[in-house]
């Protein structure tokens, strides 16, 4: 094995600064792509159309906690520099609300697919992975990512614990890394696919030195080890199927508001409702919206809702999303964004849950 | 052609007005009911029976409460709309006062004043079919049931909290980004979450959602700086005589 000097030049890495961030922007957008990522917006970092760089939430930075959110100002002007806002990249791959088909009394009619093509600008590897797996139900056209690798977790983050950070697995076209210190505001810029790498030709970089990529191993590695949560260390889905009878669920109904926000801010809860409607003019529409295990509508079946107690539908939530979504896409459904989390009014923290659980037994090591 | 009534009882009139706000349905909506009895509109009222009876207000006199079995008797569909026809409203206070001491003080001739001890929903009197939250209603859910009704489906009235309307809408939660004391966790939805979509917190006019945890709410809100007087002012004005717990 050779060792090569910090110069050397490393194969399809490059270096972007703010101006060629800006540009690959404007490079997706002139690809007639629908370029989203985080904008300050509402006092939170939320989703939004970008048209240039300076949409970004450059020098914003967020401070979490359950049940809390706050933006805050950062010493520098990392625009990538904050965790998993209030939003999610499911509202564009699977809108809250969409349109099934509809009748204007002739017929039916399936509804138009969206001709969007988005470019999904800044996403973070916890999201890259709820990304797959929201899209192994939902389907629908692949987006464009450009992901961004996470150097500065939150104090509600657990990606490691599921596996799905602080670094970018699959399902990328390009991944950034961003650096701010004495040399420069920059993004170290790895393709993951040849488009993602042909867009890389046409935006102005130089080439990555062994030290930008070393550099950024290292941010990437060292953030792994400042996750505010952790998962307990068991198989989960063995303690949520040991512990379908356990009186914790009950603990945890008098706290929780089964307001359903832990379900609508997840980045790969996807159930829906379908509604109809019609209007005065015998038009009728049937829509999609998205729904909540928590409603007590939910669980309606003939006669009645099946699961009325908080318990029972804080349990089935935490059950499929650690448990039964391996049985039904072979695979967790939980991602470690702590969105739940930060925005769950009551502050009940999923790791804390399973960690009550691993304790009173259940589970094995 | 169906027909339709309106009806009101103790009430401010704001919730039957929804109906005429409906100003760009208003002329296709004539088109295919026939309006029998909408006092706000015409003083010309025809009998009965009524294919769809809207009623407003809550039941606070004796003379209320004869009225709505009357009103029930001749409509095959009673729809209620308000927090006062489904909670009592505002003036369900009365619930927890004198209603003596009231009128002694309020009135020359209290003796004159024939009023019941309690405010109460239509439902506490008769059947009623279907139920529109809010102070005032939501115009949007009131054509949900008309034009439910004439098309002879079940109209869409999720009884959830208000959060989920305000995740779909991407609101921020003012609760959790700002710490600004909301009700929403334990509201009925139906307003698509109109106060924090203008930086408000909810102050629960749609009244209590089905099995609220208002109990795990009331600490949360302290914690925003609610006082133990404010907390008893939103839990107890629009929808004083719900079920919050």
């Amino acid at each position: 094995m050779t060792i090569g000097s910090d110069l050397e030049v490393v194969d399809m890495d490059v270096v972007l600064d703010l101006r060629g961030l800006d540009a690959l922007i404007r490079v997706l957008a002139q690809d007639g792509r629908v370029v989203v990522g985080p904008v300050l917006r509402d006092d939170a970092i939320t989703l939004a159309e970008l048209g240039s760089a300076d949409d970004l939430p450059g020098g914003w930075g967020v401070e979490t906690g359950p049940g809390h959110y706050r933006v805050r100002r950062r010493e520098d002007e990392a625009v990538f520099g904050h965790s998993a806002g209030p939003q999610s990249w499911k509202r564009f791959l699977h809108p809250p609300r969409r349109a099934l088909l509809s009748s204007d009394g002739t017929g039916f009619h399936a509804a138009p697919e969206s001709p969007v093509s988005y470019a999904f600008f800044g996403v973070r590897p916890c999201d890259l992975a709820a990304i797959t797996k929201l899209r192994q139900v939902v389907g629908g056209p692949a987006p464009f990512v450009v992901a961004a690798q996470c150097t500065e977790p939150g104090e509600v983050c657990f990606c490691s614990s599921m596996g799905c950070g602080p670094g970018a697995g699959s399902g990328y076209d390009i991944a950034l890394t961003e650096r701010v210190d004495g040399d420069g505001h920059r993004f170290l810029a790895t393709s993951g696919t040849e488009e993602g790498a042909a867009v890389l030709t046409r935006v102005p970089s130089r080439p990555a030195a062994r030290h930008d990529v070393e550099l950024a191993d290292r941010d990437v590695a060292a953030a792994a080890g400042r996750m505010g949560r952790s998962m307990p260390e068991v198989d989960l889905r063995d303690l949520l199927a040991a512990n379908r009878d356990s009186a914790h669920w009950e603990a945890v109904a008098e706290r929780c508001l089964t307001c359903g926000n832990c379900t609508m801010v997840c980045p790969t809860c996807f159930c829906v409702s379908v509604e109809d409607r019609t209007d005065l003019d015998g038009n009728a529409e049937r829509a999609q919206r998205w729904a909540s295990c928590f409603e007590i509508d939910f669980s309606y079946l003939h006669g009645g809702a099946v699961r009325t107690s908080g318990a029972s539908r804080y349990r089935q939530w935490m059950t499929h999303k650690l448990g039964t979504w391996h049985d039904q896409f072979g695979t967790s459904g939980c991602v470690g964004c702590g969105r739940c989390i930060a925005w769950c009014p009551a502050g009940i923290d999923i790791t804390e849950e399973a960690a009550a659980l691993a304790r009173t037994g259940g589970g094995r090591p | 052609m169906p027909t339709i009534a309106v009806w009101k009882f103790t009430s401010c009139d704001g919730c039957q007005l929804t109906l005429l706000d409906c100003e760009d349905e208003l002329l296709p909506l004539a088109d295919q009911v026939h309006i029998a009895h909408f006092l706000e509109v015409t003083g010309a009222s025809e009998p009965g029976p009524y294919d769809i009876s809207i009623v407003e207000g809550s039941v606070t006199t004796p003379e209320e409460a004869e009225r709505i079995r009357w009103i029930r008797e001749q409509s095959a569909m009673l729809v209620v709309v308000g927090a006062c026809a489904t909670s009592g409203g505002v003036q369900a206070l009365r619930n927890f006062a004198d209603v003596d001491e009231f009128r002694s003080i309020v009135y020359a001739s209290p003796e004159h004043i024939s009023a019941l001890d309690t405010s109460t929903p239509i439902s506490a009197h008769v059947a009623v079919d279907h139920e529109l939250r809010g102070c005032p209603i939501d115009r949007g859910q009131l054509l949900e049931v008309i034009t439910a009704l004439l098309a002879g489906r079940a109209p869409d009235l999720p009884d959830t909290s208000v959060c989920t309307d305000c995740k779909r809408r991407g609101l921020t939660c003012v609760m959790v980004s700002r710490g600004t004391p909301c009700l929403g966790p334990v509201t009925h939805a139906g307003c698509g979450a109109l106060c924090p979509a203008v930086d408000r917190g909810c102050y629960g006019c749609f009244g209590p959602m089905t099995r609220p945890n208002a109990p795990a709410l009331v600490p949360l809100l302290k914690r925003t700086g609610m006082s133990d007087d404010e907390l008893e002012l939103v839990f107890r004005t629009f929808n004083a005589n719900a079920e919050w717990t």
